[in-house]
């Protein structure tokens, strides 16, 4: 979960960088910024519950 | 003046954390400052470069992004008289050592020293430089206005980004990497409270931290952001406002949670405050900047208890909330808040933020992550037990004194 959280990460930002320097509209452009700051959050998301620390672990 | 910033932060870290740890966060403090230095000046600069000087770009449909730069190591060749490259790298020497800090307060107790000179290395030798030429080298984010014609394109004059979310982000990766400090959460995932074991070095900091920013802007607004010098006093006044906006709001929101205010959390308000004004206070009006600093105030206190109950990030100093989110705000007011620029400023600014999510997070933590696994970074349970003055540096920081040890934690 960890690892795919850091994936959807990467993923999300390499979605963001190719709207901006691809398209040409700026509608398109802003729809797939935000999409890719919305794979962004979500691999954030896995990434914290990956490393949420089970009580036996944290001792 | 802007080494008082490091002196602030260095004093509300060891602050924050217990009293057995106090001379190894300070020492910790100082090498971090020297190791980044020396890496910035060997290999840093020479990644992250200056506006205008040589670097490396790829050409996407056209147009040049720049990636890195292509100085010299060793400062080799540069004019460093009176001249813009003199003063960026001075600048940037502290800057970095800055972002260095801020992940110590969350490693604080657990951290060993060697470790973290290591971790400095990977921030100041590739990281921080990597980023900084981005925004302020004049990288691909700096460029997004000429290239896309998105505003003025990513603009951060102080370093709420390139500083203190870099600084941030390392932080919560270290958070992640270390894990909690023992005892800190109980069998049922209930956090303990083991507070700071120092107000007053606490509150001392955040006013060498005030003198330490009012500079820092300054100097970050007319060297990155092209603001004029007739500015510095506007530069001053927004950044003190949002700083106190932001500590009123913090004890503020205590108050009515707790029936007091809370001393730790309301001085990291003030820091957080100014972490936000960082980004904007050039371009703000006092109003606007009491507004910056106000969400600031209310975002720490309001992040700090979620990120303990709900995440269980063991995070002594506030580094995450603080300085991570702290400065993600300031990011974004720029685009919100700040006297209105060219259209397109609230993408150029989301592209920054997806930017450090995206690509810093990433790297800070696998750098470390790889660290780690050649170089444990965490202390035995002997180290943490005895405290880290003791097992580190075999002489703790008050040695008159009584020291608590761990009775009162939960079992």
């Amino acid at each position: 979960m960890k690892m795919a959280g850091f994936l959807l990460l990467i993923a999300g930002w390499a979605i963001v960088v190719s709207a901006v320097a691809l398209l040409p509209s700026a509608g398109a452009r802003v729809a797939f910024v935000l999409a890719g700051v919305a794979v962004e959050l979500f691999g954030l998301g896995l990434a914290v519950r990956a490393h949420l620390v089970l009580p036996a672990e944290g001792e | 003046m802007v080494p008082l910033a490091g002196a602030g932060l260095a004093l509300v870290n060891t602050g924050l954390g217990r009293a057995r740890s106090a001379a190894h966060s300070m020492v910790a403090a100082l090498c971090v400052m020297a190791v980044a230095a020396l890496v910035y000046a060997i290999v840093g600069f020479a990644w992250q470069g200056i506006a205008g000087h040589p670097g490396h770009a790829l050409v996407v449909a056209g147009k040049a992004w720049g990636w890195i730069a292509a100085e010299p190591f060793f400062l080799r060749g540069l004019r460093l008289g009176l001249s813009p490259t003199a003063l960026v790298i001075l600048l940037q020497v502290f800057g970095v050592g800055l972002a260095g800090l801020v992940p110590l307060s969350s490693g604080a107790d657990r951290w060993r020293l060697g470790a973290i000179c290591a971790s400095t290395v990977l921030l100041a030798g590739f990281t921080y430089p990597l980023f900084a030429h981005w925004v302020w080298g004049g990288g691909w984010l700096a460029q997004l206005g000429a290239n896309c014609g998105l505003g003025r394109g990513f603009v951060d004059g102080g370093g709420s980004s390139t500083i203190q979310v870099v600084g941030g982000l390392t932080a919560l990766s270290m958070t992640w990497i270390l894990g909690p400090r023992r005892g800190k959460f109980s069998a049922e995932g209930m956090p303990a409270a083991l507070p700071g074991h120092n107000a007053v070095l606490v509150l001392l900091g955040c006013m060498l931290a005030w003198m330490g920013w009012m500079a820092l802007n300054s100097a970050g607004a007319m060297l990155f952001a092209g603001a004029e010098t007739g500015r510095v006093p506007l530069i001053a006044v927004n950044t003190t406002l949002c700083a106190a906006a932001s500590a009123v709001a913090a004890a503020v929101v205590t108050r009515v949670r707790f029936e007091r205010p809370d001393a730790s959390l309301t001085a990291n308000g003030w820091v957080a405050g100014l972490v936000a004004s960082s980004a904007a206070a050039a371009f703000l009006k006092p109003a606007a900047a009491m507004i910056v600093g106000g969400v600031a105030g209310i975002l720490v206190v309001t992040a700090a208890d979620f990120l303990e109950f709900q995440l269980a990030i063991d995070d002594p100093g506030g580094a995450v909330s603080v300085h991570a989110l702290g400065g993600l705000w300031g990011v974004l007011a720029v685009a919100s808040l700040a006297d209105a620029g060219p259209h397109g400023q609230w993408l150029a600014q989301l592209v920054g933020i997806a930017t450090l999510l995206g690509c810093v997070l990433p790297l800070t933590y696998t750098l470390n992550w790889g660290l780690d696994r050649m170089y444990r970074q965490r202390v035995e349970r002997e180290g943490e037990a005895q405290g880290m003055d003791l097992f580190e540096l075999g002489a703790g920081a008050y040695p008159e004194f009584d020291i608590r040890g761990d009775e009162f934690l939960q079992k």
